[in-house]
């Protein structure tokens, strides 16, 4: 693409965004495990989308469950790259980007809620998850808000394991939340 | 309703030939402001968009439609110019005055179109936006009134 078609598209996502017509922002960012997509709404981050999923699928079910009106704009996800950055490299122990939990209901929002509130380098289990979000018989149920969590990593479903202390799943694969949890260990090994 | 690809796609598709159909029809220095115009419209009415079938067909309708609302304006706004030149006022010709009250008898369109050509200098395209007709239509207007006045005056 020409310099000036850059310039001009730069332009167009400002003015978006000043006239409110900004319903999605999205941009990808570099970790050590492969490329994430990130996507905020003007609320917060809404939808973390790791290396193994398909961005463009991704970005199609927002388009049908939020807003068609999404934009690759990458200046916006400026604060959620940094901090993700920060977090991968050892330095930060809790987000402070705000969060759009708009495509969580019910149940699977206070489980969610919970497992935001799971301490950096501490696991809990999805039986202590079902019971914190208030139905204790509901284990499968905690179990999907991990596996369909929308913002892994910030919402830190990798710290639930199962009763018996093994991995359970991870949408990134196990290998991943291995060294998720490893890093969290010994931050400094990094 | 229709499954609305992210707006994203839009862009990427089209964003280019967007740009090159209003050079064309607003000239450089028009195409930013009008191609500015355009997107944030199309943005605007896209989650309403019933069909999803032809996004190019619908982007370029709205850039034609800008690229009108640019004209118009233009041609309602005074041109800054660095000097003014001092033209010596005269009373027109006779012979003019007659060619003008004949062109006052032509029927409306045919009136407007020989007027703008010949009082305001426009060319056809711009006649055309200024009568809400395509340049086609314009030029047949103009065509039939310049035929009349020739039999008028002969």
């Amino acid at each position: 693409m020409s310099k000036t078609m850059e310039a001009s598209i730069e332009t167009l996502r400002e003015r978006a965004a000043a006239e409110g017509l900004l319903d999605v922002a999205y941009a990808s960012a570099d970790s050590p495990f492969g490329t994430l997509l990130l996507a905020k709404t003007p609320r917060g981050l809404v939808r973390l989308g790791l290396p193994g999923e398909d961005a463009e699928a991704t970005l199609a079910d927002l388009a049908a469950r939020i807003s068609p009106r999404i934009i690759e704009a990458p200046a916006r996800l400026d604060e959620e790259r940094r901090e993700l950055d920060d977090y991968f490299e050892g330095r930060r122990r809790a987000f402070e980007l705000p969060i759009d939990w708009q495509l969580s209901h019910g149940f699977l929002l206070r489980a969610r809620e919970e497992i935001a509130a799971i301490p950096y380098g501490q696991t809990r289990t999805y039986t202590d998850l079902a019971r914190g979000a208030g139905n204790e018989r509901a284990v499968r149920a905690a179990g999907s808000a991990c596996s369909r969590n929308p913002i892994p990593l910030v919402v830190p479903c990798h710290r639930v394991l199962r009763s018996d202390g093994s991995l359970g799943g991870y949408a990134g694969g196990l290998e991943m939340k291995r060294r998720l949890l490893d890093l969290e260990r010994d931050p400094r090994s990094v | 309703m229709a499954e609305l690809p992210p707006f994203q796609t839009l862009i990427d598709e089209h964003a280019a030939e967007v740009m090159v159909v209003l050079r064309g029809a607003v000239g450089r220095e028009g195409a930013e402001d009008a191609f500015q115009e355009t997107f944030l419209a199309a943005l605007r009415a896209y989650p309403g968009l019933r069909d999803a079938r032809n996004l190019r067909g619908w982007l370029v309708t709205i850039a034609h439609r800008k690229a009108i609302d640019h004209h118009r304006a233009r041609g309602r706004a005074p041109v800054p110019v660095a000097e003014v030149r001092e033209e010596p006022i005269t009373d027109p010709d006779p012979a003019d005055r007659e060619v003008w009250a004949a062109v006052a008898a032509l029927p409306p369109k045919q009136r407007a179109a020989v007027t703008l050509r010949f009082a305001s200098d426009l060319p056809h395209e711009e006649i055309a936006d200024a009568l809400g007709c395509s340049p086609a239509a314009a030029r047949r207007s103009l065509h039939e009134g310049l035929k009349r006045l020739r039999e008028e005056m002969s």
